[in-house]
């Protein structure tokens, strides 16, 4: 079997070699993250949330994004929508990676009036959105895949949303648009952490089936492992023409950090000195 | 567009509504690529049919789903398009407030959202489709602009005046089919200029919407009794005509603000928050629903228990002037 997978608009290379430097950039960035979570002191950060979507995004900003950091507003570019959008910790060390910002800028995304203080929107570097308010963002996503196709323009738009954020209603009045006007060059990635600020996301307010309930919406669902850059790889090489695109990557909250990983607090939390100076072994230890 | 007072005629059965969307819209549309008009399942109410036929490209149907509405609208403004979204005014601003904040206020998309039956045309359907405090929620939210429609001819003026300028704007449309004629000939409209429609020396009332209509028949019946109205037609909320308002508080001995709208946060209040910065200004009375839900029933009815009416308004200034 070929491990290039093509479509109509690209190609993705599914090849073991790839998915090794991706696990590589993951490991970069979440190291980007604990030195981000450390500057912000004792105001905290959203390092949970952020380290359960290390992968997803370096896999999108590291093979699938169809992007070019020295051309911004180019036309055809692919759109990538943080819905989540306090996953900071995890987005600006991909666009870092990607060259949209110098990894020395990381340590300054809370500064006062930064450029990338606040969840702005900027497209110069590669924010094309701002959001924060959960459940907002993939209408958005679903008006800029109309006005993308309209305009016969090849692009795609990935909105990657977090489980918790399923609880909003007007996600599922996008659901159900977005099959209406079958959007197939709409993907939406799910990050299934299980852990929303409260608790599990089953207690809080049950989610499952979510692949019966997307199935049912009519959409391409695509389950699979949200830490395995090659399954990452392949989830994203089995999009589908004709209707809407779903990835639930399945996750965990603080992913790489024993005693941060599935704890609920660790939602938005400080980091000391020498939690941070563990968290870092065990990120530079891990295979 | 040939604005001759047969198709002013015309325009006043369709109402504001009718108008905006059967007559205005079709003829933006033409020389628009990017144009889009988006509705939440009121198509058919509002009038759309003969844009849906003539542009089939540039019209969405989003279902009853406001919120996503917005969503949508400012996804595709971001892409480049000029949109227009609508539903009753309730549900385009409250009910998606947050997304309007979010999306079109705080993100400058080139939205324009118009919610029509606001006020309480849609009666006896109660509480829950009228709107009285959608200018408030619209007025506070940074980078907006907000209109209010006297009459249909004016609402045509102003679908074509928000085609034109770039940002974010809100359009409250009221009344029904058979809009009252304030304007019997073509005029002059600018977004951001309040329009004299009578000078007069003792009292200055300043109506919007289906008030304007109203405070004209009150002015009417003043004259009568030898008090002198200016009436003004205050079509924009925001931007405030503040040059304009600085004359007519140097003018006249009373304000009183007429709205269908509560008289918390609408145009009484916007002008009240500015007269407030200045010395020696007339008093002001506050005309509109006084914070409270009237009982259903027709619109007059509705209006007559807080006093909207032509003559309720003409009376109530009498007693002012001779306190």
């Amino acid at each position: 079997m070929s491990e290039m997978v093509s479509d109509k608009h690209r190609t993705i290379d599914c090849s073991a070699q790839k998915a090794e430097e991706l696990r590589e950039m993951a490991k970069r960035m979440r190291l980007d993250a604990l030195d981000m979570a450390l500057s912000t002191g004792q105001k905290g950060s959203h390092l949970g949330g952020s380290l359960s979507c290390i992968e997803i995004l370096a896999v999108l900003y590291g093979e699938v994004l169809r992007i070019d950091p020295k051309w911004p507003q180019w036309e055809e570019r692919d759109r990538f929508i943080p819905s989540k959008n306090h996953c900071t910790l995890a987005h600006f060390p991909a666009l870092a990676e990607a060259g949209y910002i110098d990894k020395s800028e990381l340590v300054e995304f809370t500064k006062d009036g930064g450029r990338m203080t606040g969840y702005p929107r900027n497209l110069e570097i590669g924010l094309e959105y701002s959001g924060g308010s959960l459940g907002m963002a993939i209408s958005v996503g679903i008006g800029i895949a109309l006005a993308s196709r309209e305009q016969g323009r090849s692009n795609r738009v990935y909105v990657m949303m977090g489980d918790g954020e399923l609880n909003e209603g007007c996600i599922w009045e996008a659901f159900m648009s977005a099959y209406q006007y079958r959007l197939d060059n709409l993907v939406v990635i799910i990050d299934r952490n299980h852990l929303s600020y409260d608790g599990d996301t089953e207690e809080v307010m049950a989610l499952e089936s979510l692949e019966d309930k997307m199935k049912a919406f009519n959409w391409h669902t695509i389950c699979c492992n949200g830490h395995d850059t090659g399954d990452l790889l392949r989830a994203f090489s089995a999009i589908k023409e004709g209707v809407p695109n779903i990835i639930i990557a399945d996750t965990v909250k603080g992913k790489g950090v024993s005693f941060i990983e599935n704890r609920r607090e660790w939602h938005h939390s400080r980091i000391s000195q020498e939690q941070y100076e563990q968290a870092r072994q065990e990120v530079l230890a891990a295979d | 567009m040939n604005i001759s007072r047969a198709n002013i005629r015309a325009w006043s059965r369709l109402g504001q509504r009718g108008s905006f969307f059967g007559i205005a819209m079709p003829e933006i549309a033409k020389d628009r690529d990017n144009l889009k008009l988006l509705t939440a399942d009121l198509s058919l109410l509002s009038g759309m049919d003969r844009f849906i036929s003539a542009y089939p490209d540039k019209f969405l149907q989003v279902g009853i789903a406001e919120q996503n509405m917005i969503g949508i609208a400012a996804g595709l403004a971001m892409e480049g398009d000029c949109v227009f979204a609508t539903t009753y005014a309730s549900f385009i601003a409250v009910r998606s407030l947050e997304h309007i904040r979010q999306h079109l206020a705080h993100l400058q998309c080139n939205v324009k959202i118009i919610g029509s039956a606001a006020g309480v045309v849609a009666a006896r359907s109660g509480v829950s489709h009228w709107a009285t405090e959608d200018l408030a929620f619209m007025r506070v939210l940074p980078n907006l602009t907000v209109l209010s429609a006297a009459d249909s001819l004016e609402a045509i003026k102003m679908a074509i005046s928000a085609a034109n300028m770039e940002g974010p704007v809100y359009i409250r449309l009221s009344g029904g089919l058979d809009c009252p004629v304030v304007y019997q000939e073509d005029y002059d409209f600018e977004i951001g200029k309040m329009i004299t429609l009578r000078e007069g020396s003792d009292v200055a009332i300043l109506a919007t919407g289906l008030m304007v209509a109203e405070a004209l028949e009150a002015a009417r019946l003043l004259e009568e009794k030898g008090i002198s109205c200016t009436v003004l037609n205050v079509h924009t909320i925001k931007p405030l005509d503040k040059e304009r308002l600085d004359q007519i508080f140097d003018n006249h001995k009373l304000l009183v603000t007429v709205e269908e709208h509560n008289v918390l946060g609408g145009m009484g209040s916007a002008v009240a928050e500015y007269k407030a910065t200045k010395e020696n200004v007339p008093r002001q009375v506050f005309l509109g629903f006084q914070d409270a839900f009237a009982k259903a029933g027709t619109q007059r009815y509705i209006w007559e228990q807080t006093g909207l009416t032509g003559p309720q308004i003409a009376e109530r200034i009498e007693k002012e002037v001779f306190l």
